[in-house]
């Protein structure tokens, strides 16, 4: 069961979004996210959410796949909602004992809760349709300028690449460790919270010391093929900027320059 | 013989290697002494218990252990020489026990691409070399796979073809199936033996005498000495002397050898299983 999990929410696809470059697909997620805090009407709101099923519709990834991804996040937004909710001084519209909902208090937590959801989905959709590996090396690329003011660009991207390649291999490592343990009489389903904390201990141990072992002889494999950091280093699937790359970069300044009007014209 | 040396890919003269001992700073010698040279395009076996000394002679050819007496020479190269590092370390290329901890990246066709990227070849160049590499360890239908989830024997062949892209004239193999199944083995046996078919100078760390069988020369390491140089042939033929040295006995020979003690006496020079199957149809 191990083998087969997906890293981060990857959704496997060739659609036009999920083409694009990861470049591209960086710069207009934070771009849609900055321009959520532009909007500040509901009618604004409306013309993100078309925006972004737009994007949803071409990128063929099934609804319920993004809704999934949401679960986890649904009780900060709920949170939010009720926080809003009842902490907004204005007209009363419904009291009990100290509690006490406004009507601007329930349009702020609705707004609120909008803007949230609109951001989670905004930003799941790179992650959805960008293979970890590409967003790690678009990130990479993307810091590149940052590297004369010593940003270590290329030195982040290789730790990410490297996360991501070892995280099957340490849960397999896990299941080894926790299989003998159990084999010796360890018990890690019964008592309480601190009991069973404590219990983790004697897989802890051992996953550390496995782990270090394992970066030593992966530090030795990557001298050994002449690894020697980021510079002189050429990549195979150098990335480049592509049409739709540029109709995608057109399309969203459009949509920054929408929510500017939108700030400025709409009371 | 050639004084300059240039059909020896790797030549190797009173090699010392002494290990620091962590905490109380005493040390410990790994390799005592050890002397030979290797002709380029050959296949040598070098073959000892653990704690022989044969991994740290490996990883001395590869510079990622430097000499603490003695030189060691890669392809003209010396490995104390830091200008000529990256040339020692691309002309020997090095395959490690572990596939799991040598594999850099999660998609398989960019973690072959990893050493020519660290060289830095230009892209189209990569590209050609990734796909010809992965087809010379007969991978290329998993280019696009992740590494976890092939087999052991199919993640040491992706990372075999991550040294070959690297085009190195020599591999040293240390001990690329001491974690594999039988049938990974015998894939990774077959690869080593058509890569050196192509030219590609092979140096097999081991201790499986099997696989040492159809190599053109073995050597023997013992408590970092190296005890033993020849032919296969050569090698095997001296039973007591491996014996002594509590490594194993072909069985062709083992049995030649207990036949002797029973009065039956068959030829001395018997090594392989066919050659004995031979002599005791004749002697019958």
């Amino acid at each position: 069961m191990i083998r087969d999990i997906t890293l981060g929410q990857y959704f496997a696809g060739e659609s036009w979004v999920h083409r694009l470059d990861p470049r591209t697909k960086i710069i207009v997620s934070l771009t849609y996210i900055v321009a959520l805090f532009i909007l500040h009407t509901f009618i604004g709101f409306a013309f993100a959410a078309i925006a972004l099923a737009v994007v949803i519709a071409l990128s063929k990834v099934p609804i319920k796949f993004i809704l999934r991804g949401l679960k986890p996040i649904f009780l900060i937004i709920v949170f939010t909602f009720v926080l809003n909710m009842f902490m907004y001084k204005g007209d009363p519209l419904w009291h009990f004992w100290f509690l006490t909902i406004t009507k601007q208090g329930l349009y702020k937590a609705v707004f609120m809760a909008v803007r949230l959801v609109l951001l989670i989905i905004g930003s799941s959709m790179l992650t959805l349709t960008t293979r970890p590996i590409s967003l790690t090396d678009g990130i990479e690329s993307l810091l590149k300028p940052l590297a004369k003011l010593g940003v270590p660009a290329h030195e982040l991207a290789m730790m990410m690449t490297i996360a991501l390649r070892f995280i099957p291999t340490l849960l397999e490592e896990t299941d080894k460790i926790m299989k003998a343990q159990q084999a010796r009489g360890a018990d890690f389903e019964s008592g309480n919270i601190l009991n069973r904390a404590k219990n983790l201990i004697p897989i802890l141990v051992p996953l550390f010391i496995s782990a270090f072992r394992i970066a030593q002889d992966m530090a030795m494999a990557m001298e050994a093929r002449c690894y020697r950091g980021g510079e002189h280093r050429t990549r195979m699937n150098a990335m480049h900027y592509g049409k739709s790359d540029a109709a995608a970069f057109i399309l969203t300044i459009l949509f920054v320059a929408a929510c500017v009007c939108e700030r400025i014209f709409i009371a | 013989m050639n004084i300059t040396g240039k059909n020896k890919i790797i030549q190797i003269k009173g090699l010392i290697f002494d290990y620091v001992q962590d905490e109380t700073g005493e040390t410990k010698r790994a390799v005592n002494d050890v002397t030979f040279d290797i002709e380029r395009g050959s296949f040598t076996a070098i073959i000892g218990q653990n704690g022989s000394g044969k991994s740290t002679l490996a990883k001395s050819m590869n510079a990622l252990l430097i000499p603490t007496e003695g030189t060691v020479i890669v392809n003209g190269y010396d490995t104390t020489d830091e200008e000529h590092l990256w040339d020692v370390r691309q002309s020997a290329g090095m395959v490690f026990q572990n596939p799991d901890n040598q594999i850099v990246s999660s998609i398989v066709e960019d973690d072959v691409a990893f050493g020519p990227e660290n060289l830095g070849i230009d892209p189209e160049v990569i590209r050609q070399r990734v796909d010809t590499a992965l087809e010379s360890v007969r991978m290329g239908k998993y280019k696009k796979k992740a590494p976890h989830m092939l087999s052991g024997g199919q993640k040491q062949r992706i990372a075999i073809a991550g040294v070959v892209a690297m085009k190195p004239q020599c591999i040293i193999f240390d001990e690329p199936t001491a974690m594999l199944d039988p049938k990974g083995r015998k894939d990774i046996m077959r690869i080593i033996h058509d890569l050196n078919a192509e030219g590609i100078t092979a140096i097999l760390i081991t201790h499986f005498m099997e696989e040492a069988a159809n190599a053109d020369r073995i050597i023997i390491m013992n408590k970092g000495k190296a005890v033993m140089d020849g032919t296969p042939r050569e090698v095997f033929m001296d039973r007591d002397r491996l014996v002594s040295l509590s490594l194993d006995v072909p069985l062709a020979v083992e049995l030649r050898h207990g036949l002797a003690a029973r009065g039956i006496d068959l030829s001395d020079d018997i090594v392989t299983e066919e050659e004995l199957v031979e002599a005791v149809c004749r002697y019958m």
